[in-house]
Order: structure tokens, then sequence, then C-alpha cells
């Protein structure tokens, strides 16, 4: 219609620019899943028997389960027997021991994606763990964080190094029978971070992992556990890319928090996998869970995301508030365009009494993207004095996208208060001639507008990373709004 | 459902006894209009939970009540016992019903514009006043088996408010229509009708007071239908403060033309088993609602609002904000409708309730209803179910207030979003006192004043 | 300042303004009249640039400039403001800092110094004073939750800040009450200035009763069917827009030539 629409679509639609692939060798075992391929996992990464059979009975587990379907997303059948579960540099085989160590190839990748690993070049005040593939290929500060009693490795090395922390938390918020995707993590598991912040310490720095899918027809399952013993705090922050490849490829990673007594965790994503061509070719199948536990009274966890790749998003970062007086927060913004699906949303479980939950979900469609914000919050008969407020706020720009709302509230305790908001409007030409007619330039305008939807998401994420994300919103947008 | 029936009859004998001295017989449009809508009336029956409108309201109590119909007498009320009662004294002009009839005797008309008609229905209708063809009964409908008691109303139709607001009025003064109910010795209903066609760019403010003054029970089953021309601005207030042994069940159905804007102030203290029913089509371009509503209900006092806004144009908003408070083992019940038709493009609609419940054995049933089939629209809804904050309670006792002093203020302040949006003073000041009145116990409107 | 000529504008393949002419000079109030339909909105979108309108003949003079051929933006930063009809919403965006953006991209444009948010804020305030608009609209996103009265309120004070040299107000006034009227029209009446002028676009006579135009126009049917002084306007009120029809001239009359 209007040339000002098409502005807006042509917004939206940029090239992904992290597209490009690293030629390294890599040690990847032939496709296809089974118990053996399970123990020659395990075998690899040198685990204890006690590991083994964890993932064994997850496989057995989901042998009898099946893929859900009930999310709003549409994709063909997946063949889980064509999925290579094991890929790692072949430079990696031992784990490096320092980054002289790490293959060139690497490091420069990750410079490339602006995360430098070098001493001397890494980002101030963050901690970097780096997973290439199916393995961590680095982590920065370690030493210094080691001081103040703070893990924060990979997970494989957690399992070497502390398996009584391993064990003790490992499924205790998503078990192994959780759901299809999360059972089968838990059988192939490669690698991920763990994290675990003592009694009383507040973590000095923003920990972080990276994840980069590089390897194809493989499938990326990290499993990501962090522990804030009681009193402790700390802040983390994942990122992901991939290169862009014409298949899709499935990435199911598992994340379990665990704060004790008056612990504060707070978990920021900004994910950024490949989304597919703009016909909806290839891209990454993003089937994901994430569950936080508030174990312990007035302890707090709150799950910022941005996500603005992958073909279809399957998650719900949830809090079970347990504790009296826990606190979960749920901030997002999903952003599909072209033909991305997303069905994301949180699940907010009060059991505690006093417990309170707050659920701020933005949902961006432009192109043919569907959008589905899916939320439950479940107040039981025991969390007396529970509070939640959910606001879902859909924008739509163009007229071939979609945005569903699906919030189911159950609430068991007659003293809770509930409260629930959600608006869908459209972003287009009117809002642009109007700041236009004011004065303000087009290219300010749209800027403007994304980021005043956002902003109360924005504002939950690190400041460095929520220029970042910022920028990764704009540019996702490109071309689509005019 | 025996009982049911018989009530049903019961009006149904009503009817055909009280037919021939209804005003305005004999004309055709008059005649096939009630008939029609005793005829709805008789197919649809009282309604029952079953329909999805009344799920949470049984009106069994009431159809239950051998009610006969109220005779017209004053009973001894006049002007100086009518200024005591609540809002008596207000700053308006005044039209008077006392058991549905219009009592010109304690009516007043000061400070009306040049070519406004204010009066009785029963009296338009006895002289065939041909708008009353053209508008009575074309707004409120009568036909869906939900909506049995508007069919009722409008087969029993006889008297009420007509008003007609001249193109251009700025009506400095507030319209004040009172409904009292007498006493009587057996159980009488009452059926006022009110028809209000405000003209082109007049600005008004009306308001409906509903009491009673007698001991038992008694039905008021009221309608009022507003035609808001183009550019109008009208206020509507109802304060319905029925005694706590009443049935109250009344419908207010507005049409609103381009540009204009409409507000209702709905608020419900009184009656045992209440039903409203706030119903807009906003029919014109860039015309604008707000509904705000107040209701507050105690001991086994059940309340039902009901609300509709019907987005016909594109370019309207409306911005809806209802506010309950429950103490006792009293009921309420919020239905928020809002369609936005396929043409309705850019609507505004904005949907709030929120509910104080201060006992455990109060209740609130609330839902949101939202029907949109054009898609360039903003609708936002909200609910909240919510107790004092102990916090709050405790702090204000800390500072020496009273246990139910530190009550009331807070659920003043609750509904202080609402009475701040009353423009007319005078009428919020008294509202205030009320609602203080009924928080501190009191039984009945107008006491010991 | 602004000369019509011979304007021709349709949308969706549709005929809208069929040969308007129009002359309107520094200092002047105009105030523009017509039925539902006859163009009213449509000549104040074009005049603002708004691309759903596509203009098939005759032409646009703004300062001598070729008004047409300028982008929305450009032509704001000429001075040219629009009072909305229905004023957009922009969630999450303050009215403050989007009317900061707004000053501020004005200024740049015309080679001033950009405003920080302290200076500015102590002008946003005292705007809102005068202009009778409460100030926490100013914290609030743009018109998100606004009701009629108070958007209408907010695109005058936002014509208040910007200091238009033209200013259009699009049916500002409809859908008021009378004291809103008032707070409308008095902020109408302090922006008349020598330099400055208005053309007050109102589907009703009553506005006028407050701000007295110095010509009164009707559209009708796309095209200027009458020109006059407020008389005009009252004549309209008593007579209705039927008595335009029966009187269309052939050939529109240009007002003020």
């Amino acid at each position: 219609m209007a040339s000002q629409t098409k502005d807006l679509e042509k917004l939206v639609q940029q090239e992904y620019k992290w597209g490009w692939e690293t030629l390294v060798e890599a040690d990847t075992i032939p496709p296809g899943l089974n118990e053996d391929v399970i123990r020659v996992i395990s075998v690899k990464k040198n685990e204890p028997q006690w590991m083994l059979e964890w993932r064994l009975k997850a496989y057995r587990y989901w042998q009898t389960i099946k893929e859900p379907t009930w999310a709003n997303v549409h994709y063909g059948p997946i063949d889980y027997q064509a999925i290579a579960y094991y890929s790692a540099p072949r430079s990696n085989q031992d784990r490096p021991q320092s980054l002289e160590e790490v293959d060139p190839e690497i490091l420069r990748t990750y410079e490339k994606l602006g995360i430098p690993l070098r001493e001397q070049e890494q980002l101030a005040g963050v901690a970097v763990d780096a997973v290439f593939d199916s393995v961590s290929v680095a982590t920065t500060f370690k030493k210094k964080l080691e001081e103040m009693g703070i893990i924060f490795c990979s997970f494989s090395e957690a399992v070497q190094e502390h398996p009584e922390l391993v064990q003790k938390w490992l499924g205790s918020v998503v078990p192994y029978t959780d759901n299809f995707f999360a059972t089968l993590n838990a059988a192939v598991f490669s690698d991920g971070s763990f994290v675990y912040i003592p009694k009383g310490v507040r973590c000095p720095m923003e920990l972080s992992t990276y994840f980069r899918i590089n390897a194809q027809n493989t499938g990326q399952f990290e499993r990501t556990l962090i522990v804030a013993d009681e009193g402790s705090y700390v802040s983390y922050l994942e990122g992901c890319t991939a290169p862009m490849r014409d298949t899709n490829q499935l990435h199911a990673a598992v994340v379990e928090l665990v704060a004790l007594d008056s612990a504060q965790i707070r978990y920021a994503t900004v994910q950024n996998w490949y989304p597919g061509d703009k016909e909806g070719k290839g891209g990454i199948y993003n089937f994901v869970t994430k569950r936080g536990k508030c174990q312990g009274k007035n302890s707090k966890i709150s799950w910022t995301q941005v996500e603005t790749g992958s073909a279809i998003t399957w998650k719900y970062p949830g809090c079970i508030l347990q504790g009296d007086n826990s606190v979960g927060e749920f901030y997002s913004v999903a952003l599909t365009n072209n033909y991305q699906q997303a069905d994301t949303g949180t699940k907010m479980i009060h059991i505690g009494k006093n417990t309170r939950s707050t659920i701020i979900s933005k949902g961006i469609s432009a192109g043919h993207g569907q959008n589905s914000y899916r939320g439950k919050v479940q107040v039981l008969k025991s969390a007396r004095g529970a509070r939640n407020f959910s606001q879902c706020d859909s924008l739509l720009i163009g007229d071939k996208c979609g945005a569903h709302t699906f919030p189911y509230l159950e609430v068991r305790n007659p003293t809770a208060q509930v409260e629930h908001e959600a608006t869908t409007s459209k972003i287009g030409e009117d809002q642009l001639f109007y700041c236009q007619q004011r004065g303000i330039p087009k290219e300010d305008a749209i800027t403007m507008i994304i980021n005043g939807f956002c902003k109360q998401v924005l504002a939950e994420l690190p400041m460095e990373f929520a220029v970042e994300a910022q920028k990764l919103l704009g540019v996702s947008l490109e071309g689509s709004v005019g | 459902m025996a009982t049911t029936a018989t009530r049903h009859d019961l009006f149904l004998s009503h009817f055909a006894r009280q037919r021939p001295q209804f005003p305005g017989g004999g004309q055709a449009w008059l005649d096939r209009l009630r008939q029609e809508a005793i005829e709805r009336f008789a197919e649809a029956g009282f309604p029952t939970t079953r329909l999805e409108n009344w799920k949470f309201t049984n009106v069994l109590p009431l159809t239950r009540t051998a009610f006969q119909p109220a005779a017209p007498k004053l009973d001894g009320l006049t002007r100086e016992k009518l200024g005591r009662l609540p809002l008596g004294r207000l700053d308006a002009a005044r039209l008077v019903f006392v058991n549905g009839r219009f009592a010109a005797e304690l009516s007043s008309f000061e400070g009306l514009p040049k070519g406004a008609r204010v009066g009785s229905l029963a009296a338009a209708l006895e002289e065939g006043n041909a708008r009353l063809e053209e508008h009575l009964g074309r707004y409120a409908a009568y036909q869906p088996p939900d909506r049995a008691f508007v069919a009722l109303n409008t087969a029993f139709l006889n008297d009420g408010a007509f008003l007609e607001i001249p193109q251009g009025a700025l009506l400095e003064k507030p319209i004040h229509l009172v409904f009292v109910s007498v006493s009587e010795a057996q159980p009488v209903f009452s059926q006022p009708r009110n028809l209000i066609l405000v003209g082109a760019g007049a600005q008004v403010a009306l308001l409906e007071t509903y009491l009673g003054l007698g001991d038992g029970p008694y039905f008021t089953n009221a309608v009022t239908e507003i035609v808001a021309a183009e550019n109008t601005i009208v206020d509507h207030y109802k304060f319905q403060l029925e005694s706590e042994d009443a049935f109250h069940v009344a419908t207010l159905q507005a049409r609103q033309a381009r540009d204009a804007r409409f507000t209702s102030h709905n608020v419900s203290l009184g009656g045992r088993l209440v039903r409203n029913d706030v119903n807009v089509v906003l029919d014109g371009e860039g015309s604008e609602s707000a509904l705000n509503g107040l209701f507050v209900a105690r001991g086994r006092q059940h309340v039902d609002n009901h609300t509709l806004a019907d987005h016909a144009k594109p370019h309207c908003t409306s911005h809806e904000l209802y506010q309950g408070v429950l103490d006792g083992s009293a009921a309420g019940v919020f239905n928020g409708a809002i369609i936005v038709r396929a043409n309705a493009q850019k609507t505004d609609a904005i949907q709030h309730n929120k509910n104080l419940l201060l006992s455990e054995g109060a209740t609130i049933n609330t839902k949101p209803q939202l029907e949109i089939f054009a898609d360039d629209v903003r609708c936002t809804h909200g609910a909240t179910v919510g107790q004092l904050d102990p916090d709050a309670l405790f702090y204000l006792r800390s500072r020496g207030l009273p246990y139910p002093a530190a009550r009331n203020l807070l659920i003043r302040g609750f509904a202080q979003t609402i009475l701040e949006r009353m423009k007319v003073e005078a009428l919020r000041v008294e509202l205030e006192e009320l609602l203080f009145a009924r928080l501190s116990g009191s039984q009945r409107f107008g006491e010991g004043r | 300042m602004l000369t019509i000529k011979n304007l021709h504008a349709r949308a969706e393949g549709k005929g809208i303004l069929r040969g308007v002419d129009l002359e309107i000079r520094k200092g002047e109030v105009h105030a523009l009249m017509g039925p539902n339909g006859s163009g009213k909105s449509t000549l104040a979108q074009v005049l603002a640039g708004r691309d759903v309108y596509e203009v098939s003949q005759g032409e646009v003079l703004y300062d001598g400039r070729n008004l047409l051929e300028m982008t929305p933006e450009e032509r704001a930063h000429a001075g040219l403001f629009m009072a909305f009809q229905y004023p957009v919403e922009i969630p999450g965006v303050s009215n403050l800092y989007f009317l900061r953006s707004a000053l501020n991209s004005l200024r740049k444009a015309r080679g001033q110094p950009e405003l920080d948010a302290m200076d500015f804020l102590h002008i946003a305030k005292q705007k809102a004073r005068e202009f009778g608009l409460d100030e926490s609209l100013l914290k609030r996103s743009v018109n998100q939750g606004f009701s009629g009265g108070e958007k209408k309120r907010n695109e005058v004070y936002q014509m208040a800040v910007l200091e238009p040299r033209l200013a259009i107000l699009d049916e500002t006034d409809s859908g008021l009450d009378i004291d809103a009227l008032k707070i409308v029209a008095n902020g109408v009446n302090a922006l008349r200035h020598p330099d400055r002028a208005i053309l007050l676009i109102t589907h009703y006579q009553r506005v006028l009763n407050y701000v007295t135009p110095d010509y009164v126009h009707v559209l009708y049917n796309g095209r200027i069917a009458r020109s006059g002084d407020k008389n005009l306007a009252l004549h309209l009120e008593e007579q209705g827009y039927a008595w335009v029809e029966g009187q269309a001239p052939e050939r529109p009359q240009v007002a003020g030539s």
C-alpha cells in the first residue's frame, strides 16, 4: 500500500548478519540416536556412572512419550535419527587449558561476534563461557571468580570437578520426565554452563554464556544449571547465533535455576539464532525448557528475554514460587518476522505465602510472522496473599502477521490478587505520519515507536546488552515497517 | 420451575387486567409495540441461569414473590420530606415519580432552556407525541430471550420521564429524575420508562435516583433510552439507593451519533437483588463513551452489572471502569462486553474491573467479553480482585485511627477513582456522604438527616 | 503564505478534492466548514503530506515553495503543523520525550541548537500551564488512554510548543464539552500572530463563537462552494448544509483574492 508501509517492511527485511560459517575440523558422531550414542557421548565426556545412568533413564522414558502438539506453531516432522547428537571442534578434544590452546579460528569467530575471549580484550565486568556447537571452548575470568568461591565453568567440567553439587541439583527443577524436549536433552545434552554462588556472595560481574551453533545437521542440547545459595546474587546473560543454512536445526536446551533463602538470580537471554530466510527456509527450531525455583524464603528470580531469532521458538521460562515472599518476574520481547513463529510465555506457580509475580510480555509480529503469548498463573491453595500482575501487549506490523494471546489463570486461594491486561495494536502509517508531521524523521520515528513498545522489558537488561538488544530489534525489523 | 412459570403467568394476567388503562391506548404503533413485547415476554419467561448473560444471577427470589401493581399514590410524601431524602436538595430541575407515576406537585422545572420538553411520558403518550413513535422502544431491544425484563417493561409502557433537549442547548443545572417506591401492605412492582432525546450540540447532565420508603419487598424494573445526536455531551448518573429488601432491574440503552460524548456513572448501593444493564452503541465516527460504575454490597445483597460497548463505527472510544466493594456474604457480578464491528477500525476500548472483597464470604464473578471483528483496534481489559492491604490498615491504625475508620478510609481511597470522575461537584460530595453512611452501617438511605 | 490552486486529490481511485482554490495570507484565520465527506479532512491531510491521497491536478505553494514535493517532516520543519482529527497513540513513548524529539528535529533542521532535557522541561511545563494541559499528561505515553477531550487539548498544546507558522486544525473542536472547547479556542487565539496563519477546519459552528475567523469557506463536494466572513457560518448554522447544495456555484470563488 502506502510507501510508509514499505519502509517499515524494508526495515524488517535486513539480512541476518551472523550467518557465516567457521571452518574448523570437527569431531562429529554420525547421525542417529540409540543407547550406544548416549554411551559414546558419556565416554567422550569421561562421565561418572551416575551421569550415564541418568542419561539412559531419560532416554528410555523419552521413547515412551510423544512430541507435544499444543503449541500454536507449525512445522514438518522432525527426524530424530537424522540429527547428529555430538559435535566438537577437533582441536578441543583435550579441552584447552588456556586460551593459547584454543583454535585461533574459534577465537576469531567470537571476536567477529563481538565477544573477545583473549584476556586483554575481554569485556570489562563480564565473564564469558563460550560454547561452540556441543562444547564449551573457553571461560574467562574464572580465576578471579574462584577467589570469591564462585564456580563458573562448563557443565562438563562441573561434572568432573564438583560432582556433589551437580548430583544434588541436576534435574531438581526440570526433572528428566518434564517434557519431550527436556527429556531428550537429559539424554543427550553435551555441555553448557554451571554456576554456583556461595552463601552471601554478590557476584561482582555479569556472567555470560555465548552459544554458537556451527556444524551442520547437528542438534544443540546444552544444559545450564545455576544455584544461588542463601543471600547471594547473580546476573547472568546468554546470547546465541548460528550460521545461515537452508535446513532446520534443532536446539533443545534446558536451564535450571535454584534460588535459596534471600538469593536473587537475574537471567537474561538475547536469542538471535538464525531465523531462516525470507521464504521461511532454514532456521533454528528453538525448543527450550527454562525454569527457576525460588526454593527459599524472600528469594527472587527474574527472566528477561529478547527473542528475535529462530524459525520457531517454543519457550516458557517459568518460576516455581515455593518460598514464602518469593518473587518471580518475566519480561519478554518476542519478535517474529518473515515466516518466523513464536509460541512463548511463562508459567508462574505460586505455592508459598505472599508470593508475587510480574509478567510483562511484548510481542511484535511483522511479515508473515506469528506470535503467541502463552502464560499460566497458578495460585495454589497454600499461597495466601499471592499477587500476580500480567501485561501482554502485541504489536502488528503489516496485515499478514498474527498475534495470539492465551492467558491461563488458576486461582485456588481467595486472598490472591490477580491482574491481567492485554492490548493489541497496529503500528503503521498512522503513527509514522503523526511523528513525521511533528518533524521527526521516519527512521527516528520507527526506532522511537519500537523502543517505546519494548521499554519496560529492555529496562530489565544489563545496560550494555540493552543497547545491543535495541540494535538487534532494529535490525530484525529492518524492511518491515513503512 | 413451576414457581417461575406461575409468576410469569402472574405478570401476564396483570398485563391483561391493566391493559385498558395504559396511556395512549388505541394508537396502532403503541398497541403493536406493547403486544409484541408481551409476546416476547410470554415466550421467554423470566431468565434462568442457563442463559449466558444470567449465569451468575438467579432471579428465583424475585419470581417467587407475588408482586402486585403499585398503586398511584403519594402516601403523604411532600416536597419537604422529599428534600430530606438523599440528593433531595440538589440544585437541579426535578421530576419526581412515586410508585412509577409522575407527581407534578413534587416536581420543579427551574433552569430549563427554551424549547426543552420535560415531563411525564404518560402525558406524552396520551397526547400522541409523534417523536415517541419514532424513538420509543427502538433502542432497548426486548426481542432476545435474555432481555425478558426489557420486554416486560415495554409491554407495560406507562409512565416515566420524556425529555427533549433542543439543539445547541447548554444546560447549567442537572435534570434529576427521582423514583420513589412508597410502602404497601403487599409486595408491589413499578416499571418506570424514560426516553431522553438530546439535540445536536446540546450539553446536559442527568441524574436518576431510585429509593424506597416502605418496609418489605418491592420490585422496580426500569428502562431508560437515551439518544445523543451529533456532537452532544451527555453525562448520565444513576444512583440506585433502594431498600435492602428491594428487587431492582434496570437497563440503560444509549445511542451516540457522530462526535457525541456519553458518560454513564452507575452507582449501586441498595437493593437485595440488583441487575443493571448499561448498553451503549457508538453509532457515529468520533463518538466516545465513558462507563463508570461503583457497587457496594454487604449482607446477602446480590449486585450484577452487565455492560456492553458496541463499536459500530470507526474512530470511536470507550473507556470503562467498574469498581466493586463486597462485604458479608454479598455477591457481585461484572460482565463487560465490547463488540467491535467489522468496519469499526481505529477503535480504542479500555475496560477495567476492580474489586475489593472485605470478607471471606463475599464473592465476585468478573468476566470480560471481547468480540472483535476489525483488525486495526486497541482493546485493553483488566480485572482485579483483592483485599484491603493489611500493611496499609496497620499503618493507619498505628497512626491512631480505630479499625473501622481505617477500613473506611481505605475503601474510600479505593472508590476515589470513580468519584473523581463525577463532574457535578454537589452530586459527588453527597455520594461520598452516602458511601460513608453506608460503610458505617446505616440501614436505610436518608435516615437521620 | 499558502496558495492552493485547482487542487484535485483522490484516494483508492475515488476523487475527493475536485478543484480547491484557496489563498491564506500571514496573520489570517480561515475557517473551513462543510458536511461529512465533503473533503475537509482530506485537504488537511494532503497539505500535511499524507501519501494515501494522490494529487492528480493542481498545485500548492507554501512561501513560494512547492509544498507537494516536500516530505511530511520537511513541511513540519518549514513550520506547517496539523492538529489531527484523530490523534494517534504511541505506547511507551512519553508525551514529553515525543515533543522534545519533535522540537529538536525542527530546531536541527533550522540550524538552531537542540534543547537539553532541562531547558525543554522548563518550556513544556510553562506551556502546559498556559494552555490548560494537566501536567500529568506530559509523562504519560503519547495519547494513550487519553479521553477524546484530552487528546484534542494535547494537540493544541503541541501546537503551542512547536510554534508553527501555518497551523491546520482538523476538527479539533468536535466532541468537546463547553469548558474544553473554550480552552481549545483560547489556545488558538493565543497563537494568533501577524506572522502566523491558521486554518480551522470544523464541522460545527460553535467554535466560531470563540474564535473569530477572518474568512469562512464552505467545502462541498470537493470544492469551495461559498466563501464569506463569520456571518456565513451563522447562516449555515440556521440553514444547514442543504442550503449550500442548492447554491453551489459553477466556478468556485477564490477567497481573499
